[in-house]
């Protein structure tokens, strides 16, 4: 047994919701209720590798039109313009500030393509049971989880300027379906990093780095 | 490895002892924590309790000014713009309206539910529960309050809707004249509020409180 001894090991299970430390006895994984809180305990998050792949996959699907698709019409004085998020992020760039600019491309395009490049790299690397770098792929873990819901501030840019720009003829902005896409696409990345579970990254080989 | 795997039913004290850490699923003793505080993980980092420096009554005090500063958020108009002699001002809820009538349910439901109704609850919930945690007690529905609590979650989107604000101010300003109202400067102080209850560990009012004798 190594140095510090995992709650499987030792018969345990610990209680996601409030913390509580159980014993597992011969119950079935599932079956099991949280004396304290009663929630239904797991040892890992039931079918964590196909529901957290399938939601990514959806996300990913989401996101291809998010993208491609315009999320927003600005008409002023019969002139039309579609923005797309890139396209919005330039024009940002270009006229407004460049800062804000660098916080919008984070939040819309670096966040979600991290999402999906750091949880295809977790549920690859344990699936296979790997040992490289646990410690970092849970850091990693926690930050997809802690900056995850950032990605809707465009989701609420567009919505936000839609209400406040209504000119009659003079002015006018208008969501297109490109947001809708967006906005499922961080609502299924975040339901997918809930139902990865971090432990697995810790399961398979015996860990070498301690 | 003298650590012999305690009953949870029976032994409900050596089970407090324990901390597994959700992350990795290693189990820890517990130690005492002195106020400001956090316990961490020696394998994987993550935070396992925290001990927080403020005690109930003044959470309690953060919380119904969170409620009065969000009433105001909500209420009051976020920003005016002016074009022509013309001004147009939203509130959340002409945010919400908009977009339901503009073809965009989904960006409508997803607004009204991450800025307005799960924020109301958790303020609500966590004001029923610290009402009563001042006195060591457990509200009437703590168990499931609780539970709800904890799913809550990640799904209240106040701060980023405040970064989205100060966006559209900077992108309309290109255009309009722009003015702020003081529904954002309310939306501020929600952030800040916000801030401060991150750091809260509410996993252990399960252990400051007690079931109320019948
Ligand atoms: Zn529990
Ligand atoms: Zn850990």
């Amino acid at each position: 047994m190594s140095a510090w001894p995992r709650a499987a090991e030792l018969g345990l299970i610990g209680c996601h919701v409030c913390g509580q430390v159980c014993s597992m006895t011969d119950a079935d994984d599932g079956a099991l209720a949280c004396p304290r809180c009663g929630s239904t305990l797991h040892r890992r998050k039931p079918a964590a590798y196909a529901r957290c792949w399938a939601l990514l996959i959806a996300a990913f699907l989401m996101y291809i039109p998010a993208n491609i698709l315009p999320i927003m019409r600005t008409a002023s004085l019969g002139d039309i313009d579609d923005n797309t998020i890139l396209s919005g992020v330039v024009e940002l760039w270009v006229k407004g500030s460049p800062g804000l600019a660098v916080i919008v491309f984070c939040a819309s395009i670096v966040v979600p393509m991290l999402k999906f490049l750091a949880l295809g790299t977790l549920l690859i690397s344990s699936r296979r049971g790997s040992n490289w770098a646990r410690r970092q792929r849970t850091q990693l873990y926690r930050l997809v989880e802690l900056i995850g819901y950032w990605s809707m501030l465009d989701v609420f840019v567009v919505a936000l300027l839609t209400a406040l720009v209504r000119f009659g003829y003079f002015s006018l902005v208008e969501p297109l379906p490109g947001v809708v896409f967006f906005g499922l696409t961080v609502v299924l990345t975040m339901f997918a990093s809930m139902c990865f579970d971090p432990r697995l990254i810790w399961d398979g080989k015996e860990d070498s780095d301690d | 490895m003298d650590l012999s795997p305690p009953d949870a039913t029976t032994d409900a004290t050596a089970a407090q002892a324990l901390l597994i850490c959700e992350h990795c699923d290693t189990v820890h003793r517990r130690c005492p924590l002195a106020k400001g505080e956090v316990a961490e993980c020696a394998r994987c980092g993550a935070v396992l309790e925290r001990c927080r420096g403020l005690g109930a009554n003044t959470l309690l005090a953060l919380i119904l000014t969170a409620l009065l500063v969000f009433a105001q958020a909500t209420l009051w108009p976020i920003v005016t713009l002016g074009l022509n002699g013309q001004h147009v001002d939203a509130t959340l809820w002409d945010v919400i309206h908009t977009m339901w009538t503009d073809h965009s349910q989904v960006v409508a439901v997803l607004a009204a539910l991450t800025l307005f109704v799960f924020p109301l609850c958790k303020i609500f919930m966590l004001g029923w529960l610290l009402l009563y945690a001042r006195s060591g007690r457990r509200a009437p529905g703590f168990r499931l309050l609780m539970v709800t609590l904890h799913r809550l979650g990640p799904w209240t989107m106040s701060e980023v809707f405040v970064l989205g604000a100060l966006v559209s101010i900077v992108k309309a300003h290109l255009y309009f004249d722009v003015q702020p109202d003081p529904g954002i400067y309310a939306y501020a102080a929600l952030m800040l509020l916000i801030t401060i209850f991150a750091g809260v560990d509410l996993t252990r009012l399960w252990d400051e409180t007690r079931e109320e004798a019948p």
